[in-house]
């Protein structure tokens, strides 16, 4: 069974600074905005080396996103910054009437997604920016798993003419997928090869997918592994074959079970191959305080969960 | 003719174009549409913006505008068209299934003149903004302009903008306000006071300047010149425009009543007759 191993925890927020800070070196139309998180969102490095190309908005999401859909009137290419509860659920119809439906080329960059930001709480820890944001016409969405992932997609979206959510989060984490991998948009990626089921992952419960994978593995189930990284557009060439292998699937992810990938892979397989599907997800809740690992734990979203799940799904096949 | 008769007709013809539109669908704002006849032609037509008679959306090396009220787009597609956009026959298809002209104008169906799709209120002047950075990023001294109805500016994210633009020095940028003292549901006086808006735009830092008859041709031509003048100094321009909403149409001038409402045939009739045809109906 393939090794994945993790090089050393590091934040995805850490990968998106460090993506940002490439693109201030090879794309001169790259401008980013925040909305007084710059150390949270590890933002100071572009700013250095580009303060003419640096917004800094206050705290005032909502003018941060008109000024990002204006900025894309003379090419430039935004990354409008600030934690995720704040980039979707607070100025949704900015995003909605200026961005989305204007068709302008901004990149939502959405840090603290999810209960992993921790000890701030339910008020900070969003659980349904991916399904606002997927349910916007023409809105890419990207959650990626670690480090290199997020630096990749911080890249690639640069490259993608059209708006773009691209969420990632607070807590260090293992950081394991290629340093020098190719980021595309809507592809998945196979982690692993299997027969028994299909798990399906994005954001932090990947790592937990692949811990999860080995577990089976050792009590004779053979998991089919994907990382969605892209919820929309999704790949559903990937999801369709893999469950004609296996039969059912276990979508997890660190979201609302409501309007999450689960549904967007559910929607999937209802139209094309109904198949049975277990969704590791938070069960329609707010967060809390906690550290990320005892929320992750209280809210069933680790491989434990996915264990258990697949054992569930199996029963079900 | 004198230049300023040229664009009075214009406007009267504009004027046309509204009624018409609003009543062909039975739906739209002809009320604030036609209290900003002037400055919209003033703007296309009077010499105060330069623009590019072909439509590009970066907009790079001419002034751009922004209307953030959106339900008067019955006044912007008609000066857009009359000002060669796109053909003026299209007025035609106002509100209509499958048309470029959207009850509240989009980038959306291609419109060219359209810049950003706007109708929820109160966005406007953030895009302005951000439009106006990109365009001190570009080296391009052209400038941005904005309209703001006056009862837009409850929405608070006019505020952050506001604040944003004269801490930041965006002197690039003219956002004028429509100081009709109406709004849907009564006079902005009875639904939300605002207090003084000179006061509260000088407060946050801009220039402001006023325009007290915002609808005499030369009194908004020469406020909108002066307002350039007042460009490139360090600070954003306001320019506090107050006009009569439904102006040009004895009734419904001074009343909340037509903000959005179409006249029935016969209102149509007298309306059209008190703005004798022009440059041709469409």
């Amino acid at each position: 069974m393939k090794i994945y191993t993790d090089t050393g925890k590091k934040d995805t927020r850490s990968g998106f600074g460090a993506g940002l800070t490439e693109l201030g070196k090879t794309n001169p139309n790259v401008v980013a905005l925040c909305a007084d998180l710059i150390g949270s969102l590890k933002m100071q490095d572009f700013i250095d080396e580009n303060p003419e190309r640096f917004f800094q908005v206050g705290i005032a999401e909502a003018n941060m996103m008109g000024m990002a859909a204006g900025l894309t009137i003379g090419g430039k290419i935004p990354f409008a910054g600030t934690f995720a509860n704040f980039a979707t659920g607070r100025v949704y119809d900015q995003i909605r009437q200026s961005i989305a439906y204007s068709g302008k080329n901004v990149k939502i960059c959405a840090s603290h997604s999810g209960v992993t930001l921790g000890e701030d709480g339910a008020t900070h820890q969003i659980l349904e920016d991916l399904g606002l944001m997927k349910m916007l016409p023409g809105m890419t969405v990207i959650n990626t798993c670690d480090f290199n992932q997020t630096k990749a997609a911080t890249i690639a979206v640069a490259e993608h003419d059209g708006p773009v959510y691209l969420r990632f989060g607070r807590p260090k984490v293992a950081n394991f997928t290629p340093e020098d991998q190719k980021f595309e948009i809507g592809k998945a990626v196979q982690l692993y090869e299997g027969n028994d089921v299909t798990i399906i992952a994005t954001g932090h419960l990947v790592w937990e997918a692949i811990q999860a994978a080995q577990q089976l593995s050792e009590k004779g189930i053979s998991a089919d592994v994907i990382n969605i990284h892209t919820i929309k557009p999704l790949d559903e060439e990937a999801i369709i074959n893999s469950v004609k292998k296996t039969g059912c699937v276990v979508t997890a992810e660190e979201h609302n079970y409501l309007g999450g990938l689960g549904e967007s892979v559910a929607r999937t397989l209802s139209e094309n191959l109904p198949a049975p599907q277990e969704f590791v997800a938070t069960q329609d809740t707010f967060g809390e305080s906690g550290t990320p690992d005892q929320l992750m734990e209280k809210y069933g979203l680790n491989a434990n969960a996915i264990i258990k799940a697949t054992e569930k799904v199996l029963k079900r096949k | 003719m004198s230049k300023i008769k040229e664009l009075e007709d214009f406007a009267t013809q504009v004027r046309r174009d509204i009624l018409r539109q609003v009543h062909a669908v039975n739906s739209g704002h002809p009320g604030g549409s036609l209290g900003c006849t002037e400055f919209f032609t003033a703007l296309y037509q009077g010499g105060v913006m330069e623009h590019k008679p072909e439509f590009n959306m970066d907009g790079n090396e001419e002034d751009l505008f922004f209307l953030s009220n959106g339900h008067i787009s019955p006044v912007f597609y008609s000066v857009l068209a009359r000002s060669g956009y796109f053909p003026v026959e299209e007025l035609k298809t106002f509100r209509h299934i499958d048309s470029r002209l959207q009850g509240h104008p989009t980038t959306h169906e291609g419109l060219p003149g359209i810049r950003v799709a706007s109708g929820s209120l109160g966005q406007g002047m953030s895009v302005a903004l951000g439009a106006a950075q990109a365009k001190k990023l570009n080296q391009d001294d052209h400038l941005v302009f904005s309209l703001h109805g006056d009862g837009e500016l409850q929405e608070g994210q006019n505020w952050e903008a506001i604040m944003y633009a004269a801490g930041n020095n965006v002197d690039n940028l003219i956002a004028t306000v429509d100081l009709n003292g109406q709004q849907i549901d009564g006079s902005t006086e009875t639904v939300l006071p605002m207090g003084n808006m000179k006061a509260k735009f000088e407060a946050f830092g801009w220039d402001v300047m006023e325009i007290e008859d915002g609808n005499n041709m030369q009194a908004v031509i020469d406020g909108l010149n002066e307002a350039k003048t007042r460009t490139g100094k360090g600070k954003p321009v306001c320019v506090l425009m107050t006009t009569v909403m439904g102006n040009g149409v004895d009734f419904m001038m001074h009343t909340h009543a037509w903000h959005g409402k179409a006249p029935n045939d016969e209102q149509l009739e007298t309306a059209l007759a008190q703005n004798p045809e022009t440059l041709g109906d469409y």
